[in-house]
């Protein structure tokens, strides 16, 4: 058995039947990353003790004959965003280098509960903040289908680990396309939940309207499961919903038949290389042969997502940042006189450029002055872009599209043009700024054999659905 | 130009950012290049439309009650022990970087 290939279901078999361990299962792991990682570089962090306590503890739970909980055993990874008791937490930032955080993030905490064993922190964008995975203070990390080519971003590490067989599902997180992009680039699934479905208690705010968590996985199954387990409401996030959770697995093979798939020229239009729009056609003419109904729908504000995103996001962004002052957790600078030149100081060696960018922009948009042509006026635009949803859901069950306009571009190959890299994540901001759910799955590769990814929108709390077409597709593919 | 180098200092001050000279000069123009970008904006009419901060709005809000108590279903029983136990003094001062044995420390704030 090759203990690095498995879906969760098989992993968490092998261990409940004793055929193999958890720790083994573990290990496996830990000596994939060993021979693969240092190329790849998709973990910050290792949790050797923790993942092998927790082995252990699945392994007697196993050997008592006692039934495992629906992740006994299965090797996970963090996304290094999410903070992890007594394992070191960076989001990607060299102002967080040492923080060890004193409590974990509840959607880590219900993975473990539910047996999960966590390997180590994923590398990510700075605080999230990329579309490449550039943006690393420590490394970039490389594409497993190719290493000349970025694994998307924000959460880079999360997608390429699972690409590359070195865990079986990974925690990304979600704030403008950070899931799905990269689980595109990489061949991977990803899914952001709707907003408010999953808390995000403990999770390094970067803007905090726009925020989800979400899994990376091999299988869409696999994504359910790990939704399944994420998701309901928590008391220490008062943004997570008070509604209720259906079983996203027992839904799966509910047959997709009769459903009405959304298709918006929006998504279709200049920019859209012609390989992706060739696969992407592909796949809706396949969901068509599995008696799905094509209806042609307008999302009209579209051009206008990344602009009102790239406001709304740094302006939060710029709010949530101001913590880091020097003085409770993160980095502080030496040789200072004053507190002020203390909060500048330190923060000036602890962010990196696009952070700074981003924090400089959202302030911009939010002072005296430039409040209503900018701020408030991507908040009433925010209003259009989700009204177009909602229209479009009066009349479909969900909207396929794209889930980014390229396959994974070279590293270097937007780096110096801020513009040009907001733009990769052009199909997937609005679904994070009307808080609907939406899932990236392979739906082939190009020429040049990168992997290239279908995107399926839904309703608000339907992931069900979105899932259910999901996999039909990947079922029939 | 929207942005000048003026506008970048006195944003950088507001931001409690240092910059460095060169930042300076790649902050004005990164953000004039965005801004230029984000103008499109100004092509929708938006003079009816309401803002949305936030995407809660749409479940669970009272639209028929004002202020806070629009958003009762985000509140919850008071729990007068708290949902955990704070932190114990030590692990809540073992990541600052220049803690005594009671509080974080930082530079003199009032020069005398």
């Amino acid at each position: 058995m090759d203990l690095t290939s498995l879906t969760i279901d098989a992993a968490r078999s092998a261990v409940q039947e004793r055929k193999t361990t958890a720790l083994a299962l573990a290990e496996a792991h830990y000596a994939r990353i060993q021979q693969e990682d240092s190329q790849i570089g998709a973990f910050l962090t290792l949790s050797k003790e923790r993942a092998l306590e927790q082995g252990d503890r699945i392994d007697r739970m196993a050997a008592e004959g006692k039934p495992l909980p629906p992740l006994g055993g299965v090797p996970v990874g963090i996304k290094d965003v999410m903070s992890t008791r007594g394992v070191r937490t960076t989001a990607g930032s060299r102002i967080l280098e040492k923080y060890i955080p004193p409590y974990d993030c509840t959607a880590v905490a219900r993975l473990e509960a539910a047996g999960a064993v966590i390997l180590g922190k994923m590398n990510c964008d700075e605080f999230a903040m990329g579309s490449s995975n550039e943006n690393s203070a420590y490394r970039p990390v490389r594409n497993p289908r190719d290493l000349d080519r970025v694994p998307g971003g924000s959460s880079g590490g999360s997608a390429a680990a699972v690409a590359a067989d070195m865990a079986i599902v990974t925690l990304g997180s979600d704030t403008g396309g950070s899931i799905r992009q990269p689980a595109s680039f990489c061949g991977v699934v990803g899914l952001m939940p709707t907003y408010g479905r999953v808390s995000r208690y403990g999770l390094i705010a970067f803007a905090s309207s726009l925020d989800h968590i979400g899994p990376l996985a091999k299988t869409v199954k696999d994504a359910a499961i790990v939704l399944r387990t994420i998701a309901g409401r928590d008391p220490m996030d008062s943004t997570s919903a008070d509604v209720p959770v259906p079983d996203y697995v027992a839904e799966l093979d509910r047959p997709v038949r009769g459903m009405k798939l959304g298709v918006a020229k929006e998504y279709f239009g200049e920019g859209l290389d012609e390989e992706v729009r060739q696969a992407v056609e592909g796949a809706i003419e396949k969901l068509k042969g599995l008696g799905c109904e094509i209806v042609p729908v307008s999302l009209p504000h579209t051009p206008y997502a990344i602009p009102t995103y790239y406001l709304i996001a740094t302006a939060e962004a710029s709010s949530n940042l101001a913590r880091f002052d020097g003085v409770r957790y993160s980095h502080r600078a030496r040789g200072v006189k004053t507190l002020s030149e203390m909060y500048r100081r330190s923060r000036d060696e602890g962010f990196g450029t696009e952070v700074k960018r981003r924090i400089m922009l959202g302030t911009y948009a939010l002072s005296a002055g430039y409040y209503d042509a900018y701020y408030l006026k991507a908040q009433k635009v925010r209003t259009l872009l989700t009204r177009d949803f909602d229209a479009a859901f009066q009349k479909v069950d969900a909207i396929v599209t794209p889930t980014s306009p390229t396959a994974a571009f070279r590293l270097g190959e937007k780096s110096n043009d801020p513009l040009a890299m907001y733009l990769a994540d052009i199909y997937t901001v609005t679904a994070d700024l009307a808080g609907i759910p939406g899932i990236s799955i392979p739906c082939g590769q190009t020429r040049e054999k990168l992997p290239i990814g279908l995107q399926i929108l839904g309703k608000h709390f339907d992931e069900s659905t979105i899932l259910r077409v999901a996999h039909a597709y990947e079922q029939g593919a | 130009m929207k942005v000048t180098e003026k506008d970048v200092a006195y944003v950088a001050d507001l931001a409690n950012l240092e910059l460095t000279g060169e930042e300076r000069t790649g902050m004005l123009r990164d953000l004039n290049c965005i801004l230029d970008y984000i103008d499109r904006l100004n092509e929708l009419d938006t003079s009816d439309v309401p803002p949305m901060a936030q995407v809660s709005d749409r479940y669970g809000v009272d639209e028929s009650k004002q202020g806070s108590e629009r958003f009762a279903y985000a509140s919850r029983e008071d729990v007068p022990d708290g949902l955990r136990k704070s932190l114990p003094h030590a692990e809540a001062l073992a990541n600052a970087p220049d803690p005594d044995e009671d509080f974080f420390r930082v530079p003199k704030v009032i020069e005398r």
